[in-house]
This record gives structure tokens, sequence and C-alpha cells, in this order.
């Protein structure tokens, strides 16, 4: 078994490994997109000065950081076509999953980013006559962003690392199709060995892009 | 929504010892895993402070191989490639005579990603003491060894209690992921549980609480440690 690599089996499966790559990709940026946006809902409600709303977004954030990822996604997947009473995709049910359970880590970015612009910012707001959406969406949020842009961005790669859990219900993402070349055509070694350089290569990249945006808005 | 029902089902013979021995897996996993991790992250988030270049470089690079590829990846490895790789002796004997060869490869799958996790932690704190204490340290002709064994170790470790509880819960999550590779802890069993009796809603509901209280458990603990951890003056971790 040794002597007998036999890397040309992932040149001949390329295609197939790049569809799952393709849907690795979109699920990390739409799960991305759309826990950026909960978790920003999330963190206002945290700094908002209504205890209901506080007592949501602190509940939502503790709840899902104390459960695996893994749970989550077998929760979605058993419960999403109980609920709404038909098949589901399980590309959905996955996604709406991640959207849940990110944004209760983005929250906490959001709400670090939100803190991080200084008060008076705020009250210059409102101080023009701005009401509350106004001061957040033209004046707190942009900044926000654009401080936390490096750790939303590193969470994002921890995202798309997370998103190899997929596998756990058979959708073909990068990883599921890795694996269902691996057993095909028992080539085991090789196919994970790729998965693992793939993957590797393009967090590292995208790791070392974070790092270099870092120190240019520390300039 | 048309549902059965049954929540008795999980104190009935034999899925509530599935639970039972769940945990028990889950809770073996986590902690020889966070043996390995704390160890071996300490040795390399310490050498990546240290003085010489090529043991600096060979610890960055642990923590980008370990840190850039995801989990379940690196379990597969562990599982399936490693007894391919390491010579045909040691081969066969991790595939046929190791002890528990499932429970193992997760341990050591989760212990050294771990590992490189808590090496940043470990690092981070010591690069937080002001660089003052180790030159007061040399200048008082303490050797490099003796400013890490006097100085900065025991200053680094009282002000990364905080993050190393959060890396324990991490670990003790991450620990779900052992089922790919076929260890029977909690989330398995409650899979199991679904597959044998149709009654999800129950068998995660139990898996999720089953997490929910360890957390808090270990929350309840080290809200202990951190306060008696804390160093007087230093910042304010923790709050916010």
């Amino acid at each position: 078994m040794l002597a007998a690599f036999d890397f040309g089996v992932i040149g001949r499966n390329l295609p197939y490994l790049w569809e799952g790559m393709q849907l690795s990709l979109l699920l990390t940026g739409l799960s991305a997109f759309g826990s950026i946006v909960l978790g920003t809902i999330l963190a206002l409600m945290r700094l908002s000065g209504i205890k209901l709303f506080q007592w949501i977004g602190a509940v939502w954030v503790n709840f899902f950081r104390s459960l695996p990822l893994l749970l989550v996604i077998f929760w979605f997947y058993f419960l999403v076509p109980v609920v709404v009473q038909q098949q589901v995709d399980a590309f959905q049910s996955a996604l709406i999953g991640f959207v849940l359970f990110e944004a209760a880590y983005y929250c906490e970015i959001m709400r670090s980013g939100i803190l991080s612009i200084s008060r008076g910012q705020a009250w210059a707001g409102y101080a023009l006559g701005l009401r509350y959406s106004q001061t957040m969406r033209y004046i707190v949020l942009p900044q926000a962003f654009r401080n936390m842009l490096p750790i939303l961005l590193t969470q994002t790669i921890i995202l798309f690392q997370d998103t190899s859990l997929v596998f756990v219900v058979g959708l073909a993402d990068f990883m599921t199709s890795a694996v269902n070349v691996a057993q095909r055509d028992s080539r085991l070694i090789e196919l994970y060995v790729f998965a693992a350089f793939v993957y590797l290569v393009m967090c590292y990249f995208g790791s070392l892009y974070v790092k270099h945006l870092q120190q240019k808005m520390h300039r | 929504m048309n549902y059965n029902w049954n929540w008795a089902i999980l104190i009935e013979v034999p899925y509530f010892d599935w639970l039972v021995s769940g945990l028990g897996w889950t809770l073996l996993v986590s902690a020889l895993g966070w043996i390995i991790a704390f160890s071996l992250g300490s040795l390399i988030g310490v050498i990546r402070t240290l003085p010489s270049k090529p043991l600096r470089l060979f610890g960055m690079a642990y923590v980008e191989l370990f840190r850039n590829v995801p989990l379940l990846v690196q379990m597969f490895i562990w599982f399936y490639v490693l007894p391919e790789l390491v010579g045909e002796d040691l081969g066969r004997w991790m595939k046929r005579d190791m002890p528990f060869p499932e429970a193992t490869s997760a341990i050591l799958c989760l212990g050294t990603y771990t590992a490189s996790r808590v090496a940043e932690q470990v690092r981070a704190g010591i690069e937080s003491i002001p660089r003052g204490q180790s030159m007061a340290g040399y200048a008082m002709g303490l050797t490099t060894k003796q400013v890490y064994r006097y100085l900065l170790i025991p200053v680094g470790y009282r002000i990364i209690v905080p993050p190393m509880t959060s890396e324990f819960l991490t670990i003790f999550k991450n620990s779900s992921l052992a089922l790919t590779i076929g260890v029977a802890e909690v989330l398995y069993q409650a899979r199991q549980i679904e597959n044998y009796t149709f009654q999800g809603f129950e068998a995660f509901t139990a898996a999720t609480l089953i997490y929910l209280v360890i957390t808090m458990i270990v929350v309840f603990i080290t809200d202990r440690v951190e306060a008696k951890a804390r160093i007087p003056g230093y910042g304010v971790q923790g709050k916010t």
C-alpha cells in the first residue's frame, strides 16, 4: 500500500472536487453574510437600553456558544423538515443552522466593535438631530465594521473550515466530495492529504491577508 | 407539526445507559485531550517567545499547520492516514492492537489541535508582560531559564486563566467530532437513539441539555478560579 501512491486520482476527479469546493464557498459566503447581519442585530439588542432585548441577546449568545456546531447541524437537519412539513434540501437546513450558530460569535465581535467607537460620536449624531437608527447606520456601524474587519474575516476563515462539518449530513461540499472519491477509489491517503493541503493553503493565505490588513490599518 | 412525543424514551432501557456511557466518553476524550493540549501547547507557546530563531520558526509552523486545517480533516488523517504512513509494523499495531483505536486517535487529534490554540494564548500571555520585567530579571543576573521559571511563566499563566477556560470548553465541544471516526460519545448516542426510535427531538434535546449543564458547571468553577488567579492591578480581564 505504501509503495502505491497514486496522486493521479486527484487530477481525474478534479472537476467533481471543484464542484464541492464551489458549494463550500457558497455556503461560507451565504452563512457569513446572514450571520453578520443577524449578529449585528443581536449586538445592537445587547447594547440597547431595553432589558428584554438585552436578555434575548445574552441568552442567544450564551446558548449557542455552549453547544458544539455539530449538534446544531444535526438539530436543524432533523428539525427543519419536521417544522415546515416537507422535504428540505440539506443545504437549506445547514445554512439556517450556520447562520443562527455563527451569529452568536459575530455578535460578540460586533459588540466590541460598537463599544470601541467613542460615545461622543453617537452624542454628536444625536446633537445633529439624527434618530437612533440614523446614528447607528451612518456613524457608529460603518466605523465599527471598519475596526472589526480583520476579526470578522478571521471568524469567516473559521466558518469556512467549519463548513466541512456538513459532511455528517452528507451535503456534497469539498470535504464530502473528497471523502466520496476516497472511499469509491480506495484512495484515502491521497484524498485526505490533498484535502488538508487545499484547506491549509486557502486558510493560510486568508490569514496572511488579514495580517496585512491589520498592519495597513494600524499605520 | 405532527410528531409523536415520548419523553419517557430517554429514561428507558437501554437508551438512558447509552447517554450515560456517551457522556463518559465525551468527558474522557476531552480530559485526556486537554492534558496533551495544555502540556504541548505550553511548550510551543513558550518556544514561540524564546530568543532562538529556529525554535520560534518551528513553533510558528506548528501553530499555522494545525490552525489552518479543519479539525474534521485532521481527525480523518489521524485515524485513516497516519497508520499507513508510520511504517508497516507500527501501522499494523495502530490498526490491530492499539487499545481503543478510535478514541486514542480522537484524543491525539483533539490534543494536538487544541495545543495550537493553547500555544497562542500562552504566547499572548507572556508577551503581555512588560519588557521591563524580564529586563529587570536579566539585570539581576538571572539566566533565560530562570527568567521564565520565576517570572514570565508564573505571571503569564495567571494572566491567561480566562482564555484558557474557554479553550477547555472548546475542546469539550470539539470532542463531538470524534463521532465521525466512531467514538460513541454523547452526540453519537443521541443520533443512535434517533435512528432506533425516531424520537430525534427528545434525543437531541437530551444532548443539548447535557452540553449546556456541563458548560454551566465548568463556567461556575472557573469563575472562582479566575477570581483567585487574577493579579491585582493587571488590567480588567474578563470584564467590560
